[in-house]
């Protein structure tokens, strides 16, 4: 991308007291990019959102979003949309009069507000009466009231904080559809999730441990270059703790997904020991970004 | 203090709110010494039944019988041996992690050397230990959750009841709390927990398929995969719910 970036962080820090939130971070992200911002709970990543949105001053570290530095905060406003991960709307006003106090909000009139609502939730594809109070919606139809007023504005970049979390695994295909349609009008998506499936519809990946970003690529590159070792799946039988009997045998790292495991095999000899012990019968496995997740984020635990 | 020995039976279990059919006719058993998992689409029925489950609604018709240690408990008995961990959790903003476990200890009138030991084993396999003087409207989303359930953890409920305990909980601590979780389960408790990640349905001792309402399959993982001819649960739910998850 040879524009100017849609985001852009350059050593940034924040701390709070002792503690450092974030620590040294540095990244950009491109117009019309979905970014994903992973990483364990208490990672940073909220933290991050909120100083790139202009709500907390940073400690030290260069900013700017949509060609606005916090500095700017009216520019930075007009042109940043943000959902942030409780929930903001008002359970007891209206679809309607919750969207007009979002447009009031952002110095629209009631006409323009009103017009941009419709196409919104049009495009939301809102199935719910706009008359309806906003704490009778379920969860996947609140988070869509609750992106078009955060879009209402019409912004170039929109933070997402967990826009997700709760919502039917249905809705939540619905809500990565419109993601998919912003991004295609250039819009910059900022996006945090804790769902690993989500993520891999991310163009690229920021992975966020104890405040630093421990690794950034598209999800196929995490993929591939995560694991220098081959990984297989394997069921056990009933009672062989894997993850052990891995471990005591140096066969390699085993962790639980449902009834099976996924082993990432550092000594093959050893495998094929423990294999023909415990009568296992792996198969070759891909490596997934919740792989990834538990490989990277878990080691700097 | 030795886990008591619990055990659910439902009986022909039916809900309505008004012209909803909630929960239509569903029997259930459940036995301490695993957890027990309600899987299925948004609007099953998993948040309502575990709401009678927990005593908060009361069903429309069907019947329900706890019992602790073999007999019929009095109502307090069955209030001090229950816990219910809500989708939606409620904290105290303003205090901080160790505020809240002293809160609960008094609530529930634990003793001191007693909640010594639960607290620092609870904060410890929560990672909360060094976040103890954080309050909680200060905590990630993640670590929230896990003070939660820190908090109904506390006192050692021979029933917890769960209702999607791991939603916005990064993989790591969701692994975490799933081990949490079993280890109390081990150790007795009776655990019955709703979710939406499949992964989890795998690794219950037993789990219920709920849709609309209506029991669809009932059993232990293993077996269910096994006569329903599929390698995973999302295959399961794909064939019997129509739906992705």
């Amino acid at each position: 991308m040879n524009e100017t970036p849609s985001v852009l962080v350059k050593n940034l820090t924040i701390r709070f007291g002792a503690f450092t939130a974030v620590d040294d971070i540095s990244f950009s992200v491109g117009k019309g990019e979905i970014f994903g911002f992973l990483g364990a709970n208490g990672a940073g990543k909220t933290t991050t959102i909120r100083a790139l949105c202009g709500l907390l001053t940073p400690s030290s570290g260069e900013i700017s979003v949509a060609g606005a530095t916090p500095l700017e905060p009216e520019l930075l406003k007009a042109r940043i949309g943000y959902m942030s991960q409780r929930f903001t709307l008002y359970p007891d006003l209206t679809v309607d009069e919750n969207l007009a106090f979002a447009g009031a909000l952002r110095k629209m009139t009631p006409g323009q507000a009103k017009k941009r609502s419709e196409e919104l939730l049009d495009f939301t594809g809102f199935s719910f009466g706009r008359a309806k109070l906003v704490r009778e919606l379920p969860g996947g139809a609140r988070q869509q009231v609750a992106l078009a007023a955060a879009v209402l504005h019409d912004p170039q970049v929109i933070f997402l904080d967990e826009p997700t979390a709760g919502v039917s695994a249905q809705a939540r295909e619905q809500f990565w559809a419109l993601i998919r349609r912003m991004a295609k009008q250039d819009k910059t998506v900022f996006v945090t999730t804790h769902y690993m499936d989500e993520a891999e519809e991310c163009g690229r990946i920021a992975l966020m441990s104890a405040g630093k970003i421990i690794a950034l690529d598209s999800p196929a590159n995490l993929e591939k270059t995560a694991f220098k070792n081959p990984l297989y799946e394997t069921l056990a039988p009933e009672g062989v703790n894997l993850a052990q009997e891995a471990k005591l045998s140096g066969a390699g790292h085993a962790e639980p997904a449902g009834l099976k495991w996924r082993v990432e095999v550092s000594n093959p000899a050893a495998w094929e020991k423990l294999c023909a012990d415990k009568k296992l019968l792996p198969h070759p496995a891909k490596p997934t970004l919740e792989d990834v997740f538990l490989k990277l984020v878990g080691a700097g635990k | 203090m030795a886990q008591q020995k619990a055990e659910i039976s439902l009986d022909n279990l039916r809900k309505n709110f008004g012209a909803t059919q909630a929960l239509d006719g569903v029997s259930l058993r459940l036995e301490s010494g695993g957890i027990y998992g309600l899987v299925g689409p948004n609007g099953a029925g998993k948040t309502t039944l575990l709401r009678i489950l927990a005593g908060l609604l009361k069903p429309s018709s069907g019947s329900l019988g706890i019992l602790l240690d073999g007999k019929k408990p009095q109502p307090q008995a069955l209030k001090d041996a229950l816990a219910y961990f809500p989708q939606e959790q409620s904290l105290y903003p303003d205090l901080s992690c160790i505020e809240h476990l002293r809160f609960f200890r008094d609530l529930y009138g634990i003793d001191e050397r007693e909640f010594q030991e639960r607290s620092s084993r609870l904060l410890e396999i929560t990672g909360l230990e060094k976040f103890q003087d954080r309050r909680a409207g200060q905590l990630s989303g993640g670590m929230y959750k896990k003070l939660g359930l820190a908090c109904v953890l506390l006192h050692s409920p021979a029933i917890l009841l769960l209702d999607e305990p791991t939603i916005g909980v990064d993989p790591i601590s969701r692994r975490e709390v799933w081990a949490l979780l079993q280890s109390f389960a081990r150790e007795g408790m009776l655990v019955a927990m709703s979710t939406s990640y499949l992964d989890e349905a795998e690794r219950c001792a037993r789990v219920a398929l709920l849709e609309a309402g209506k029991l669809l399959l009932e059993g232990d993982p293993a077996e269910l995969l096994k006569q329903e001819k599929a390698s995973g649960f999302a295959e399961i739910f794909l064939a019997r719910t129509g739906t992705a998850k």
